[in-house]
Formats: C-alpha cells, structure tokens, sequence
C-alpha cells in the first residue's frame, strides 16, 4: 500500500470523510457490543432512541452538547492557529470559579447586568491561564502542549482548596461544594421547566462569532496565517507573537464561557464534577469538526448524542455505558484516517 | 548479459533500460534508459524538475522504480537498497553533504566501513589509504580536521575520499559546483580527468552547460522526464544544447547602459551577531542607487541569508545604520520595510508563501490591514479577489484560479505570485535573493525581464545570486561578500570572471576595510 498526496480534494471527500469517519466507528463499536453479548442494531437503535427519540432526550443531547459547543471552540480557534491548547478543563473552571465568585452575591445587579458580566469575566479568567503558557511558548519555547495540559491538574486540585475552604458552601452539609449562585445570575431556561437554558443559544451564538471573525476579519486571517506558516506571516509584517496571543485571549476565553454556562444555568453551584472531561472532549469535537466553527456545533450534538444516548441504552440493554466513550474515540481515531484521505490518495499495491 | 551495438560488454559498467518513475500525475521519468562507459564522464544535463535527481536517486535505491532495471557491471541491481548500490560499486556525492560535522576528515570517510569495535585499530592504516587516494586524485584535505572547520569545496573532496575509500568504481555527482567558486570548479573537473583516467566511470548531474562542455565526454539530455538526446560532447554546442534541454530557442538577457541615479537603500557599519556570538555580517558598507541592478556574489553561506534577512526587516543590525528612500529602517518593524521595498525571499516555499492558504490570502499578505482590502478590521474579499485576477493575468500566472491552493503550483507560476504581490505597486527598491534557483528556463527568464523592466522605470534593485553567470549579465555593479564582509563594488567595466572568483574565495578581503 502507497499513499501519494493528492493534487487537489474534490469537495464530495469533505462531506464523505467524516460521514465515512463516523459509520466506521459504528462498525467497531458493534463489534464490541457483540462481544458483551448484545444484539448491536438493537443497542444503536436505543442508543438513538435515548439521544433523540423524544423531546426530554433531545432537550438533554442539547443541554449536554451547550459546553462542548464552547470548549470544541476553543480547541478549534487554538488548533487552527496550531497552538496546541490542551487546558480547556483548566480554563473551563476558571470560568466557573470567577462565576461563583461574583454570582453567588458579591455583585446584587439586575440580571440583564449581570448574566454578561458573568460571562465577561469568566472568559476573562480562562484567557489569562492560556496567556500564561502562551507566552512561555513564543518567548521561551517551552512546549504548550505540556504546560496546558499539566495546568489542568494544577487548577484542579486548586478549585478543590477553594471548595474545602473559601468557597465552601457553609450550609452544604460538609460536602465540598460553593454555594448556589443568585436568582439573577441564573440563566433562563428555554422552555419553562425544562433544563435546557441560554447557555445554548449563547453557545450557537459564540459560534457564529467566531465563524465570522475567521472568516471576515483581519484577526481570522492573521490566526490562520500564522497556524499554517508563522515564517512566512513573520515575512509578510505580521507580529506572530502578538497574533498567538490573541489566539490565547480567544480561545481561553471561549473554555471558560462552558464554566460560566454550566455554574449559572445548569448546576447552579461549583463542584469538583462540575465537567466530567468536556475541556478534553472539547478537543474531539474540534477534531470531529475538522477545525470548522460550525462544525463543532454539529459534532458537539454528536457526541453528546452519544453519550445522552448510551446511558439510556445502558439501562435497557445492560452493555455498559462507556460504550459511549468507545464509539466517540473510535470516531475521532477514524476521522484523522479519514483526514488522511483528503489529502492522500490511496494505490493498494 | 545483452549486448550493446557499440561496445564490447566489458565497456558497459552501467545499463538503465526503461526506467520509469511517476509521481501522481507527473510522470518524474518516462522510460529512461542509458549507458555507462568505462573511463569516461557522461554528463545528465537538464532543467531543474526534468528528472535527473529523481533518476540518480533510483539508481542509488532511495526510491524504486515503477518499471525498469537497472545492472552494474553486468550484474541486476537490486531495486529500493543504497547498500546493494554500495556494494556494486556506486557512490555518489549529494548536492547537500552527508558529513557528521563534529567528526574527522578521516572518522567521516571511514565511518560505516569498518566493524565498530575494530575501526579504532585500523587508524594507521585508514590513514595512509587516505593520503595515497587524496594524492593520486589531487583532493588535498587534512585527515585530522574536524568537518565544522572546512570550507564547502573542501568537504566536497572528503564525499569524494569517501566514496573512493569504499572502492566505489561508478561515481554520481549530483550538481556539484553548485557551491563551488569558479577556481574550485577547476580543480573539481581536474580530479575528475584523473580518477576517469584510472578507469573510474563518472555521472556528472548539472543544468550548466558551459561545465558540462568542458568536463564531460558524452552528454545525455533529459526534459520532462525523458531522453531527448544522447550525443557526444566533442561537436556539440551551448546553444544546441540549451534548445534541446528547454525546448525551443533561449533569449539571453541584455541590459542597456542607464545612468544611475540616488542612493535609495544605504547600508552602513553594519553588524550582525548570529545566536552561537559569531558575527554573520561585519562592518558592511552598501549603497544600492536608483535605475540599477546592484549584484551580490559570494559562495552560499557567507553572510547572504542574514543581509537578506535585515534587508527584509526580519533581523536588526548589532551596529551600524540602514536607511531605505532617506528614511532611518535600523530598528523598524518588518511591515514598514514591506511598505517601502519589493522583497523576493530566497525560499519561497517556506517563507514567500503560505502554501496551505488560498492565492488571494497570500496575495493580500502585506496589505491586508488598509484600504482597500479591509475596513474597520473587516476584509473586503471582493476587492483581494479583483487584485488577485489583475496579478495573475498581469505576470502570465498559470493556475485554476484565484481560489487555489497556492501549494498546488509550479514553482515557477509560485515565483510569478510573488513578483506580481511584490513588484504590481512599482516599488522604487527591490530586494532579489536567489529569485531564480530552481526554476525552469521558462521561469528564469520571466523573471529577468521583470527584474530588467522594474530598472526602466528607475528602481534600485539588489541581486543575491549564487548563479555567478546571472549576475554577470543583469548587473550595472557587483559587491562580492565573503565570510560576512562585502567588499568595494565593481562596475560592469571591470567585471572579469577570475577576479571575480578570486574575491569570492576570499581574496582581497583580510584585514582590509571597505567601502561601498
């Protein structure tokens, strides 16, 4: 077998690709439900059910896709600059801490005030932990990779030292949790009684966003620019320093906003499983998305499909619910190969 | 084992028949085959991308061949082994050396060769080896020095020593005064007389045609990818041979005499510290004037990269002053130079364009900030489109359109975008480093007549060029710079290949100071 890169991509591979991508993981994943003794067309079809079938199961993917929706943006605008952001979990509880910090009364505003100053600050809290390893990187060369992700730890255990001691919810029975945010830094819900809240819409919106500042801006040309060759972006006047750095401003700020959704409009309080993995699934998604802002939202519902629906499907069907955590791996394993093919072609010789 | 019509099977120590070699679309070889004589140096004459590297690289087994075969002394090659290759007697000397530079002359040759735990024992012996080959061929090295510390001819002779030591008997030198001065060319070509003298078989590589008159005793001419020509060299001519490697009849380049005018780019003092404390550029005096082409000679790495580098506002001066137009650029910001300076950078792959981006992102690349391609940080992609459509029509760039990936090019229709993204504003200074290695004919000479036309109209231009030939033609003055330092100019009265090539083996530069 020969791989030769391909002249040009003919535009059916960018939809087929991840389609492509996507049935091959579900190819894998009936494998392994065979293997524990099920039948697989039956668990997909509870796997959909639960992640689709009616409107409680929809509203849930929803609300489960709202912080991947932030974080895959994150990891997508960061990526795509090639700094390599693996902090998301870190920049997500920043965001949530600086929410729980100013939302749980420090500031009595009117909700209209404060909902975004929330958010504001939040992204703010997330930009600087990716300032910090940014500039470790364009000064020193110290590899982002490593201080974002050890960074996560790092804020962890720190969010933990804030719920046993100044954070911690004095009426919470001893568990190591903050205490609930303020009526007026709680996000509306979408549909009265159910869970799905703002966060969604500002998701889709940070989407857009970023999306046209790609697009249309001198910041999206000078991010990509500098991503696909920073020698030549140096070459032709741009300051690649300065550019990482709003990439960092950007991105951080994008991570922390999945903290500030879910403390104000789902959790309503600070917990150490305040996000079980999102900053990383966030990466996934990036992936899934193919770097694409639009994408991400796609591939954000997907996953959180996935999820939503395996734990249905768990109860029903008795294969465990990691399942789940399989189908959405081999599904990003199976995309880079089917990356791989938009831009080689393959000669089977 | 077949017979050749003209030569007994003894005299053929070298036989490709049919080689074929496609990459993608591009067929790199297209049914190659030829011989090699006994005692004699057939030289591989081609434009660059007609398919000689790409044939030598079969023969030596870093690729294999989609059809063909190839024996060696009347043996099969096994296809895809450079050790098969070694061990029939190939060696070949790489236009980028394959030394370990923190080793011996004498480690380096003998390196891979002997057992690792006995090589040690051998060093007297290894020693004499080298001395008796390094005299019998005329390739005086000293076998105790340490790689980092030779010249770039100089580490040409230990390839050579090396693949004399391993008893190679056909020997390929792919370009190889490609880094050389034209005294050190000399001496290469002697050393070549000698070893085909004792019986050696040589594969000279090299799209200069005037060294493979004077070297080589039969001449095969690629072009795209096949043999258009076998001939001897006794008989043929540079014009015969230039139109069988490109095609069709090759305008040479003329300037007409033009009086210079105001100094727009001056140089003075200049330093440049490098990262390891050693000074890249010392003491550098230049004055480039309006209405010429200022030429810039020199063996490659003495200091061109790094003028280019501050010329193009990517590094500042450790001391000394650099003006453009009378305005003070010592500390100022690339953009600025970019403004004021059309700039062709040597590499144009790695840093003239983004090769990931669309042509239209890379065509608005300095310009993306103002009007009228972006407003209020808003780009206006209608307008890069309409200045993307008048330089691709403008400088003749072949390409699908606008919105093609600008990696997808020739590397030619490449050296077209950035003529037309640096030069469509009619800069008054134009900055050239090596604006035509590895180009086809074709290309070149776009790119000399751009470059002729933009000193019509009264830009100042400099020329970094390794292509000692080019210089000589396009240039009003020559500077020639050695081991960081440039001295006086040379006008077109005075310009003399000998002197020239003197000057850039470092004579006349010690000790002395200079000016412009």
């Amino acid at each position: 077998m020969r791989l030769e890169p391909r002249v040009e991509t003919p535009f059916y591979l960018w939809i087929a690709a991840p389609i492509a991508a996507i049935a091959a993981s579900l190819v894998i994943a009936a494998l392994l439900v065979m293997w524990a003794g099920a039948e697989p067309f039956a668990v997909f079809g509870l796997v959909a059910k639960g992640a689709l079938g009616s409107q409680f199961a929809l509203l849930e993917t929803l609300t489960r896709a709202t912080p991947l929706i932030f974080t895959g943006l994150a990891a997508a605008i960061a990526f795509r600059a090639r700094l390599w952001n693996i902090g998301g979990e870190a920049q997500l509880y920043g965001g949530a801490v600086l929410a729980v910090l100013l939302g749980t009364g420090f500031l009595p505003l009117p909700a209209p005030v404060l909902v975004p100053l929330l958010f504001i600050a939040g992204a703010f809290a997330g930009a600087l932990l990716l300032l910090g390893p940014t500039m470790l990187k364009t000064r020193f060369g110290v590899d982002e990779v490593v201080t974002t992700l050890l960074l996560n730890f790092i804020i962890l255990l720190f969010v933990s030292f804030l719920l046993e001691g100044p954070l911690k919810d004095p009426m919470g029975l001893g568990w190591p949790q903050s205490r609930r945010v303020i009526e007026a830094a709680q996000l509306p819900r979408i549909i009265e009684g159910k869970r799905l809240h703002l966060g969604f819409v500002i998701a889709i919106a940070m989407a857009a966003i970023v999306w046209f500042v790609n697009a249309r801006t001198t910041h999206g040309y000078e991010m990509r620019a500098v991503g696909f060759n920073p020698k030549a972006a140096r070459f032709a006047g741009m300051k690649v320093d300065w550019v990482m750095m709003k990439v960092a401003l950007f991105s951080g700020g994008l991570a922390a906003m999945a903290g500030v959704s879910e403390v104000t409009g789902l959790k309503g309080n600070l917990t150490l499983d305040l996000s079980p993995g999102f900053g990383y699934s966030g990466i996934v998604v990036a992936m899934l998305a193919m770097l694409h802002p639009l994408g991400v939202v796609a591939a954000s519902i997907f996953v959180a499909a996935m999820f939503v629906g395996a734990d249905a499907m768990s109860r029903q069907a008795g294969v465990p619910n990691y399942i789940a955590h399989v189908m959405v791996a081999t599904a990003l394993l199976t995309m880079v190969v089917g990356m791989l093919f938009t831009r080689f072609r393959v000669h089977w010789r | 084992m077949t017979m050749s019509d003209d030569g007994r099977p003894a005299d053929i120590v070298l036989r490709l028949a049919g080689i074929s070699k496609r990459f993608g679309d591009l067929r790199a070889n297209d049914d190659i085959s030829l011989e090699l004589r006994r005692g004699e140096v057939l030289a591989l004459l081609g434009e660059n991308g007609a398919g000689k590297t790409t044939l030598m690289n079969i023969l030596f087994g870093h690729y294999v061949a989609d059809a063909g075969r190839i024996e060696a002394f009347g043996r099969p090659l096994l296809p895809g082994s450079p050790r098969a290759a070694l061990d029939a007697g190939i060696g070949m000397v790489h236009q980028h050396f394959t030394l370990a530079d923190n080793l011996t002359v004498q480690d380096n040759i003998v390196l891979g060769t002997e057992k690792l735990w006995s090589w040690r024992g051998h060093t007297a012996r290894a020693r004499a080896r080298i001395a008796n080959l390094a005299a019998d061929f005329g390739l005086a090295v000293d076998p105790a020095k340490r790689i980092a510390d030779l010249s770039v001819g100089e580490r040409q002779r230990v390839e050579i020593l090396k693949a004399l030591y391993r008893e190679a008997r056909i020997l390929i030198l792919d370009e190889p005064t490609a880094v050389l001065t034209p005294q050190e060319s000399e001496a290469l070509f002697a050393t070549l007389k000698k070893l085909v003298a004792n019986g050696l078989s040589i594969i000279f590589i090299s799209h200069k045609l005037n060294e493979v008159l004077a070297v080589s005793d039969r001449i095969v001419v690629l072009r795209q990818g096949r043999v258009v020509a076998t001939r001897p060299t006794q008989g043929a001519t540079s014009a015969d041979l230039a139109e069988l490697m490109v095609g069709r009849a090759v305008p040479m380049p003329k300037i007409e005499p033009q009086a210079a005018g105001a100094e727009l780019l001056v140089l003075s003092g200049v330093r440049l510290v490098g990262p390891e404390g050693r000074a890249e550029l010392d003491d550098v005096a230049l004055a480039v004037r309006e209405g010429e082409v200022h030429g810039l000679a020199g063996v490659s790495g003495n200091g061109q990269a790094a003028l280019a580098d501050l010329l193009c506002g990517l590094r500042r001066a450790d001391a000394g002053s650099f003006r453009l137009l009378d305005q003070d650029m010592t500390g100022a910001e690339t953009a600025s130079i970019a403004r004021l300076m059309g700039r062709i950078p040597e590499d144009r792959h790695a840093v003239g364009l983004i090769g990931d981006m669309s042509i239209t992102e890379n065509m608005i690349a300095e310009r993306y900030r103002a009007a009228p391609f972006a407003r209020h940080r808003l780009i206006d992609w209608r307008a890069a489109r309409r200045f993307t459509q008048d330089i691709i029509a403008g400088f003749d760039v072949r390409c699908p359109g606008p919105q093609a990936t600008t990696r997808l090019l020739s590397g030619g229709n490449m050296q077209k975008l950035i003529l037309g993204r640096e030069l469509s504003g009619e800069p008054r200074i134009i900055l050239a480093a090596q604006p035509t290695r590895g180009l086809d004919i074709g290309a070149v000479a776009y790119v000399h007549e751009q470059l002729l036309a933009a000193r019509r109209r009264g830009a100042g231009i400099l020329l970094i060029s390794e292509d000692l030939d080019e210089l000589l033609s396009l240039s009003d003055r020559i500077s020639v710079i050695y081991r960081g330092r440039l001295s006086a100019a040379l006008p077109r009265a005075e310009f003399d290949v000998g002197r020239i090539g003197l000057m850039m083996a470092g004579h006349g530069f010690d000790g002395a100071r200079h000016a412009a």
